[in-house]
């Protein structure tokens, strides 16, 4: 889609919506910013607070809205947007009369589609006091292992799949080692940790590897992250998880299966090879 | 003593991920090709929501589990026909089309009628569940909808974590940015609660609570009733997949050394 702006009377409003809140306050809040915008488009960031409650804000005020947007474009009276469907495997374009039309955006291009169309975001508006059953505790990291492992602005992401718990060639697991890999790598090259479904899924890993969570899963019920780049170790490179792997353009991966998923034209270079020796000399060469 | 459950699960099909999926043009507006051939599995967060539940429901006596599903009739009987084994539920069916295109507020709307239907339905002391988003439309704004539209003032999005107390308080763990999660202590219900993963295998098979299920469940699918759920107000203009095909590499035979080299390149390239 040609992305951008050309000659228009729409009025386009852009705002951010950061920190952390509860359901009951935001809803009234943002609809009434919503309200107050007068604007025919809305843009807002998708952040985790902008998820949870501006779809409620935007049926309260009476507005539209698509999530997960990746390019808008306006022409005229004309506003058209893309978002993928069916979990990054079909892309849509599409567009809508209604207005106010509220466009939620992939985070990470809202700075971008904002400066296309020419608008400077603004923090949204506080709102009226609303009561709330609901008391914020805090921020909590995921898994038990201290500093979080996912880190979104790292350019490579390296995930860890289910075979770093199989028995190696000496007929037993090594998941203590296998553990001291995947951290060294992390440590040494500060890349962000994902991983398949099937090794998080799995008690054994989940104790030995206390560093990943479910919130380190990749794919059709995980995340998709943007890395520049992507290594993928003992991953057999399914279908499902590789949907989460959209948005990741320079793809590698290091697997004993020739014919694995990965070489089916998802990776642009397979290693056939086994991780656990090729990511000990990795470490090795970064130290 | 805590007081029963009523949890109500929102959750329908969606396509076997393994399957390829190639939209095509219908007259009700875009579609998959042979769709209705389609092999479908219960959508993965739903699934999730739907194991919570009963989980949830198994830690007090008497509690109940409803499953509301929004699916084309002779899908979801196929559907239930796995599903129904995973956990004890009764089925509440809405018999319209379910899918990628379809749009998320007509879906909602007739979700929060067939909610409201429920026989002898107490919301205020009800959890509603559902995924956080679908595999599907992806939009995960369904389940706002629903909330805002029964007058549901807590909700969560994004869960992993429901640690219940027997005054009906609960505290969750919501997936926030950069891997972390945000804590939150609600005072009781009602509320609604939009899944992740959580943390819970997939229950096995059990043919015995299938066969208990099935008995509710080929009822509740007879007088499933229609809704009318297309593309609402949004204009299609092009469905598409990308080619995502790339050329790739395999290179067997490498010495370690020399991949362990290749590859610190490429990370520092």
């Amino acid at each position: 889609m040609d992305q951008g702006l050309r000659k228009h009377d729409m009025k386009i409003a852009a705002f951010t919506i950061d920190g952390n809140g509860t359901f009951a306050q935001d809803v009234p809040a943002f609809a009434a910013a919503l309200a107050a915008a007068e604007a025919d488009i809305i843009l807002v960031p998708g952040t985790s607070r902008a998820r949870r409650s501006l779809p409620a804000a935007a049926l309260r005020a009476g507005a539209a809205i698509d999530t997960n947007v990746v390019a808008v474009a306006i022409d005229g009276e004309k506003a058209t947007v893309q978002r993928w469907a069916y979990r990054q495997r079909i892309l849509t374009t599409f567009s809508r009369a209604a207005r106010p039309w509220v466009i939620v955006t992939d985070p990470a291009l809202f700075p971008e589609i904002c400066a296309k169309l020419g608008v400077a975001p603004a923090p949204i508006p506080p709102g009226p006091s609303a009561e709330t059953r609901t008391t914020v505790n805090g921020v909590v990291a995921a898994g038990t292992g201290g500093e979080s492992t996912i880190k979104p602005d790292s350019p490579l992401l390296f995930v860890a799949g289910a075979g770093w718990t199989k028995k190696q060639a000496d007929g037993a697991t090594h998941l203590d080692e296998a553990a001291a890999t995947i951290t060294g790598f992390l440590a040494k090259s500060g890349a962000s940790l994902g991983s398949s479904k099937s090794l998080v899924d799995m008690p054994e890993a989940a104790k030995a590897f206390s560093f990943m969570s479910h919130m380190n899963q990749v794919g059709q019920t995980g995340a998709t992250p943007r890395h520049a780049k992507g290594l993928s170790t003992c991953c057999h490179g399914e279908e499902p998880h590789v949907v989460g792997w959209r948005f990741v353009n320079d793809r590698r991966a290091v697997n004993l299966d020739a014919n694995c998923g990965w070489a089916q034209g998802k990776a642009d270079v397979l290693y056939v090879a086994d991780a656990f020796a090729v990511m000990k000399k990795v470490n090795e060469l970064l130290a | 003593m805590a007081k029963p459950l009523n949890i109500i699960v929102c959750g329908s099909l969606v396509p076997d991920p393994l399957q390829t999926l190639e939209p095509v043009q219908t007259p009700q507006g875009p579609g998959l090709k042979n769709e209705q051939m389609l092999p479908s599995v219960l959508d993965p967060w739903a699934a999730c929501a739907l194991y919570e539940a009963a989980n949830l429901a198994k830690q007090r006596a008497g509690s109940k589990v409803t499953l509301v599903a929004l699916g084309p009739k002779a899908k979801l009987q196929q559907l239930m026909m796995t599903v129904a084994q995973k956990a004890p539920f009764q089925l509440v069916a809405v018999n319209a089309p379910a899918g990628g295109f379809t749009d998320a507020r007509e879906t909602a709307a007739e979700l929060a009628k067939a909610i409201q239907a429920i026989p002898g339905l107490d919301l205020s002391a009800t959890l509603l569940f559902g995924g956080c988003a679908s595999a599907s439309r992806d939009a995960g704004v369904t389940l706002q909808f629903v909330a805002e539209t029964l007058g549901i003032s807590e909700f969560f999005m994004g869960v992993d974590e429901l640690k219940l107390a027997d005054d009906d308080s609960f505290t969750v763990l919501e997936r926030i940015e950069g891997g972390q999660y945000l804590s939150s202590t609600c005072a009781g219900f009602p509320a609604a609660i939009g899944w992740a993963t959580g943390n819970l295998p997939e229950p096995p098979n059990n043919p015995q609570t299938g066969m208990m299920n099935m008995r509710g469940i080929m009822p509740a699918l007879m007088k499933a009733p229609v809704a009318n759920v297309g593309v609402g107000g949004i204009a299609y203009e092009k469905t598409e997949v990308p080619s995502a095909k790339r050329a790739t590499v395999v290179k067997k035979d490498m010495a370690v050394d020399d991949i362990a080299k290749e590859i610190v390149e490429w990370i520092k390239g």
